[in-house]
């Protein structure tokens, strides 16, 4: 517990009426990373929300560095980046319009720059000057994963990051994982397809389904 | 701050390559004032008498039209999510939208103002007043309806919804704007009825993105 930097005790989640995991628990130190994995519904993306702090928990704590995350949420805030099932991309404004402006609403400086960088890392440069609406869905998945490597942030929350994206695509981001982890970043993802995250802890969402009169499956958290 | 005014810039520019938005608001405006004549009939001296009254009121509805997309189309493809966790404060977000979204549908109403009241045969002595009215209402305006657009977020017929929440409350900016014109025209002072209104809008200045973002929080749980 002394040596993780993000943590939570007795994490449980409520949508609507239906308690969809108690008790979760789970320590992430520097560098390290987090699989959730889990039959569909059982709060995946919940988890990945709560952790964002879009959604409050109905019991249990987030610690950072053994502080409630809920003391101080700006903080925590400016250190998480997430990458949700919703790209955020404008049809009218181009991969760099839309990087750009998320830089700087960051607080970036020069945010032209960084927008340039990471869109050449995740090998969008030749797309830079194309409108939102002509980008395929695995495209749109890039631009908006490129978010990340804008401004460092210790914490990257990823939601299915891999859907749509074709092999070469998910060797890019694999690297791009792999460098932030090396720096002492921390990702949390959750997945259906395969993704490279070398010595990554799995969380069984299911082992936290608490266990009511009738076992429901198959809704989408 | 310089944040505060990316969002705002990047707003223009949606709105300025969407382009619907803003004509809509205004050529719903001129058709709405239109009409009158041709409802009550061509009597200058009747419509001289009634023009204060229906350019507000056609105003109010102007504005509340294009109100229902303040947040909703950032809401669906998830970046009022991103804005959210960005390090711009919710409240801020609100404001820097709000002001957008009366440069693009606001300001126009101001400039088509006189010509309608040129239309309509309102005295001369009241033009000032016109513009005086809407240039410290419709800012007002935008800023309630704000709340509205908020609490209506993700709701089914928003619209509709956001009429019912919103109109009441306009009530006195209309009180206010038609008063200042009838004053301004029958040779009393409308300075009363114009620092009523610019109390309103002080007051909704601060107070209106506090509720807004309230509401917003809500919406995106």
């Amino acid at each position: 517990m002394s040596a993780s930097q993000f943590a939570a005790s007795g994490l449980a989640c409520l949508r609507g009426e239906r308690l969809v995991f108690a008790g979760l628990e789970f320590a992430l130190s520097a560098g390290e990373a987090l699989l959730l994995v889990g039959p569909n519904g059982s709060g995946k993306s919940s988890l990945l929300r709560l952790m964002a702090l879009l959604l409050r928990p109905f019991r249990g704590d987030l610690l950072w560095q053994g502080e409630p995350v809920s003391e101080d949420p700006d903080a925590h805030r400016a250190r998480l980046r997430y990458v949700g099932h919703l790209d955020g991309i404008k049809p009218v404004l181009t991969c760099r319009e839309s990087l750009t402006f998320w830089a700087a609403l960051d607080g970036a400086p020069d945010p032209g720059r960084r927008a340039s960088a990471a869109l050449e890392r995740l090998g969008l440069e030749r797309l830079s000057e194309v409108p939102g609406r002509y980008l395929s869905a695995g495209q749109k998945r890039r631009l908006n994963l490129a978010r990340l490597l804008l401004l460092p942030a210790p914490l990257w929350l990823l939601d299915e990051p891999t859907n749509g994206l074709d092999a070469a695509a998910t060797g890019r981001l694999e690297a791009a994982l792999a460098g932030h982890r090396a720096g002492g970043g921390m990702v949390v993802a959750s997945t259906h397809t395969p993704l490279a995250l070398p010595g990554a802890a799995t969380l069984h969402l299911d082992d936290f389904t608490p266990e009511l009169h009738d076992h429901e499956h198959g809704e989408s958290a | 701050m310089t944040r505060f005014w990316h969002l705002v810039t990047r707003d223009l520019r949606l709105a300025l390559r969407q382009g619907s938005d803003a004509t809509i608001a205004v050529m719903f405006f001129v058709l709405c004032v239109v009409l009158f004549p041709f409802g009550v009939g061509p009597e200058p001296n009747i419509l001289a008498r009634i023009a204060a009254g229906v350019i507000w009121v056609a105003a109010l509805l102007a504005s509340l039209l294009s109100l229902e997309r303040l947040f909703q189309t950032d809401h669906e493809d998830g970046s009022l999510e991103l804005m959210a966790l960005s390090g711009l404060p919710l409240e801020l977000v609100v404001l820097a939208k709000t002001v957008a979204h009366w440069l693009v549908t606001g300001l126009p109403l101001l400039v088509a103002a006189p010509l309608l009241a040129v239309l309509l045969n309102m005295d001369r002595g009241g033009f000032g007043a016109l513009l005086l009215t809407l240039a410290l209402g419709t800012p007002a305006l935008s800023l309630i309806g704000g709340i509205g657009a908020a609490l209506t977020l993700g709701a089914r017929r928003g619209g509709v919804l956001i009429s019912l929440l919103i109109l009441p409350l306009y009530i006195p900016v209309l009180i206010f704007g038609a008063g200042a014109i009838d004053a301004a025209i029958t040779g009393l002072s409308p300075r009363p009825h114009l620092l009523i209104l610019a109390a309103l809008l002080a007051g909704a200045l601060p107070l209106a993105p506090v509720a807004s973002a309230a509401a917003l929080r809500q919406a995106l749980e």
